[in-house]
């Protein structure tokens, strides 16, 4: 027989666990920052009060957890589906071309509350059209998804710079390659201003209705994946194939369509910094947020709650690691990519660090 | 047997050796002896501790307490290469061999002798000519082992074991894949073995082995030790009964057949897999309602690409499939609609979502029903639908929410089964139905399949365990190579079919032995 899996009581797996292991991650990289002669407290200081000390900070972190919902989710969905998508960057970015298309050709008809939705149709529609490609070439004809993504990820990027620099560039006196500015009517509102007569101060941080989107986003995905039939189709197909094919799943079909809905998701991040944020296109504007994603959705275990939660410490972890690079100059921003990268080693690749020790003490009691 | 208890000292001796996983006991309290020189068997249904007890003796685990000695001396046990110096060989159930590597090298295999071959290999490929020589084990040592039968790499493993000197061989499910005739080459090995001296230990579930093979039998149930009693002073009954811990029908009791108009009509059938390999070849067969059609075989002669072409998961190159005189669909949802139900021989890769809650895999396939909601899922239309079954077929723990694969075996296939048979269906097709199922189950199933033909359903069996296939099928056709090589009656002798089986069709020609092929006898 084999050895049977001791199963843990709820908050020990979803809490305890994934808190050690956090846990772990910032005592090693405690230990990086006194090798180089700073106070890691201090550091850890700075860290949190940069990121959720003050208005401003707050609104920073949630700004960048807006990114990482999205691209999150969208590497989520399609892990349930069995398909690791590494295209999330790329689909961003062309979700951003989607987003300024509608801008650019709308801001002068629109205000931002009707431009808003077409906007959101058009960064999902692009991103999803750019996951498409990989989809149907891995469902019908077996390329491997990892692959394909990855390439799309440096096709979107050649193609976007071109399109920035030679098409959209509106020209005279622009010295960064992006498209103008949207007329600023068609801009939504930010959260500090939305927020500013109840009191609530969020200083000049870039956090927009996007953020709304994407909760609306994750609560959706939610019902998909476990209230709908497509969703335990995909979710059969991502825990067995052949069960897959054997309970009569178009097995083809259902990963386009997971794919499709990934890159909707992953386009649809590009609201937050095109349309909410910098009211423009810009070279290179998601920034990474596509790789992060993938951290995200391992780290939040591909749930929604989880991508939300584990979207907010990496917000955290970008906002405040700005903050101390300004304030540490000894501290480069590597650093904080040292950190993070701590982060996914402890809580993603050796997740079962402490698992068996943890068993031992909770096992018995759960019996 | 010419040893006296306690003459001399045993082969091996576990002395009240326990084992538990968390909270579960997997063996408590073990005492066994097995003496030099003999053939013990162990028996037990899944879960028994068996398979631990021996993880135990070869080093996989650890026991938490307890005594265990090798010719009378204590040892401990701490890994494989720490068993194997004792002089302990395995093999195992599935085999642990290196497929594109030659009979020499994967004997080679952990014990090289060096950082250059070619030394190594010299004494291994000495050492195999010898033990051919005394024992019998011919084996090619240059013969890649995905070239040789399933028999032949089970000589392997043993070679393996011998060529490192093993004195006591755990053998461990041997004959799950063998043919009766490959089964029995075995078993004059092992005898062979006996002769020189050397102790056998074999850990099976088939009552008939037991009794046919071994000096004494121990019978292992829930985690301990039942009791050993001497093979020839005991019957299978017995041993059931100690296994299960009830009086167990082995025999399964069926009246007559009345087979009615046909159901399912197979014609002219071939199928090529990926690879362009013909794996079906004008297969014909036909399946009346009322009736049990078992498809005997050894694994992998065509059974199952013939059962997954006939639930449209593989599409035949050529040749029809009728239902009720209609072609049938491609497709696995139309066809459940058509009232075709399709017990997976492997319900692990095929027949459950193990992840899933036990809920939602009660609608696998069944899952576009609007019985199970509209635009939403209606979780507890699925609840209710996951009791009945449940209750139907007696599954526990009757925990709809726990995961499939916290359940066991049997509960898992009774899961597989009510999820299938509780819909009516008018054709069954049905693979491996007890294949890792404990002998109380197998009885329960037994008996749904006996009472699902006495209901007027056609009935397509496939089962890998010959005595099944008797047992329950009133018409018996055999595969071998992708043909069907014979119709016989179930009642037929073990001997002919087993021959047939082996693609040997020159005994005696039955009823509708029509497409006979020449064997290699």
């Amino acid at each position: 027989m084999s050895q049977p899996a001791a199963k843990l009581p709820f908050w020990v797996d979803f809490g305890l666990i994934p808190l050690l292991n956090l846990v772990a991650a910032f005592a090693v990289a405690g230990l990086v920052v006194a090798v180089i002669g700073e106070n890691p407290l201090d550091v850890a200081r700075i860290i949190i009060y940069g990121a959720f000390g003050y208005g401003e900070g707050v609104g920073f972190t949630l700004f960048y957890a807006t990114n990482f919902i999205f691209t999150g989710l969208a590497v989520a969905v399609a892990f349930h589906a069995g398909l690791f998508n590494i295209g999330g960057e790329g689909q961003a970015y062309i979700g951003g071309l989607g987003v300024a298309l509608v801008a650019l050709g709308l801001d002068p008809y629109l205000p931002w509350w009707l431009l808003a939705p077409l906007a959101v149709i058009g960064a999902a529609l692009f991103g999803a059209l750019w996951a498409y490609i990989p989809a149907v070439l891995q469902a019908k004809r077996g390329s491997h998804i990892v692959i394909t993504t990855i390439m799309f990820n440096f096709i979107a990027a050649s193609l976007m710079a071109y399109l920035l620099v030679d098409v959209l560039n509106p020209g005279a006196g622009s010295m960064s390659p992006g498209t103008r500015f949207f007329n600023a009517e068609a801009v939504p509102p930010r959260l500090s201003e939305i927020l500013a007569p109840f009191g609530v101060d969020l200083g000049g941080s870039p956090a927009n209705l996007s953020l709304i989107v994407a909760l609306l986003a994750a609560l959706g995905l939610w019902l998909l994946l476990w209230r709908t039939r497509l969703g335990y189709e995909i979710r059969a197909l991502g825990h067995n194939a052949s069960a897959a094919a054997y309970a009569g799943v178009p097995i083809a079909r259902v990963i386009v369509i997971a794919m499709l809905i990934s890159g909707a998701l992953a386009g649809m991040m590009a609201l937050n910094p095109v349309l909410g944020d910098q009211g423009r296109l810009l070279l290179e504007f998601p920034g990474g947020a596509g790789f992060v994603g993938i951290a995200v959705a391992l780290m939040g275990r591909s749930h929604p709650l989880g991508v939300i939660l584990a979207a907010l410490l990496f917000g955290m972890l970008y906002q405040g690691g700005s903050e101390l690079a300004f304030e540490k100059p000894s501290i480069s921003r590597d650093m904080l990519i040292l950190i993070q990268g701590l982060v996914i080693l402890f809580s993603g690749a050796l997740e079962n660090l402490f698992r068996p020790a943890v068993a031992r003490i909770f096992a018995p009691r759960a019996a | 047997m010419n040893l006296e208890n306690g003459a001399r000292p045993a082969a091996i001796e576990l002395i009240g050796v326990s084992k538990s996983f968390g909270p579960v006991k997997a063996n408590s309290d073990i005492h066994l002896r097995v003496d030099k020189g003999t053939i013990h068997g162990i028996v037990g249904e899944n879960g028994a501790g068996k398979s631990t007890l021996m993880s135990i003796l070869y080093g996989f685990y650890q026991a938490d307490s307890g005594e265990i000695r090798i010719n009378g001396r204590p040892v401990e046990i701490r890994d494989s290469q720490e068993a194997i110096r004792l002089g302990i060989g395995m093999v195992h159930q599935h085999f642990m061999l290196v497929e594109n590597f030659t009979v020499l090298e994967n004997v080679l295999l952990g014990a090289e002798g060096g950082a250059l071959l070619g030394k190594g290999k010299a004494e291994a490929r000495a050492k195999l000519a010898a033990l051919a020589r005394e024992h019998g084990l011919e084996v090619d040592p240059d013969a890649l082992i995905s070239d040789l039968p399933v028999g032949a790499q089970q000589r392997v493993e043993i070679l393996k074991a011998l060529t490192r000197g093993a004195e006591i061989l755990i053998l461990d499910e041997p004959t799950g894949v063998l043919t009766p005739d490959e089964a029995d080459q075995l078993f004059e090995v092992l005898k062979q073995l006996r002769a020189e001296g050397k102790t056998v230990l074999i850990i099976t579930h088939k009552l008939r082995e037991i009794m046919a093979i071994t000096d004494s039998v121990s019978v292992m149930r829930q985690g301990k030790m039942v009791g050993t009693l001497r093979t020839a002073e005991t019957s299978p009954d017995q041993l059931a009964e100690m296994m299960v811990g009830r009086r167990v029908l082995l025999k399964v009791e069926k009246g007559p057949a009345n087979p009615g108009l046909p159901a399912l009509t197979v014609e002219n059938l071939t199928l090529r897999d990926g690879a362009g390999v013909e794996r079906l070849k004008n297969v014909s067969l036909t399946l009346r309602r009322g009736e049990i059609v078992g498809i005997a075989g050894v694994a992998g002669n065509g059974q199952s690409e013939l059962l997954e072409a006939i639930a449209g998961l593989r599409k035949p190159s050529s040749g029809r499939i009728l239902l009720d005189g209609a072609p049938i669909p491609h497709d696995p949802r139309a066809l459940r609609e058509l009232r075709l139900a399709h017990i997976p021989e492997d319900r692990h890769k095929m027949g459950l979502v193990l992840k899933f809650e036990t809920r939602e895999n009660s609608i696998l396939g069944y899952h576009l029903d609007h019985r199970y909601g509209g635009a939403l899922l209606n979780n507890s239309a699925i609840e209710a639908e996951c009791q009945s079954q449940m209750e139907a077929y007696d599954v526990r723990p009757p925990n709809s929410r726990l995961k499939t694969a916290n359940f066991s075996g049997g509960n898992q296939q009774k899961i597989v089964l009510a999820r299938e048979f509780e819909r009516g269906p008018h054709v069954l097709l049905i693979g491996q139905p007890t294949r890792g199922v404990d002998i109380g189950a197998i009885e329960f199933i037994h008996r749904r399949i006996i009472e699902m033909r006495d209901a007027g359903k056609a009935i397509l069996l496939v089962s890998v365990e010959l005595d099944e296939i008797r047992a329950l099928s009133d018409r018996v056709l055999v595969m071998f190579d992708g043909r069907i090589v014979g119709e016989r009656p179930p009642e037929t002798d073990e001997r002919e079919l087993g021959l047939l089986m082996a693609g040997v069709t020159g005994a005696g020609a039955g009823p509708g032995a029509g497409t006979s092929e020449r064997g290699a006898a």
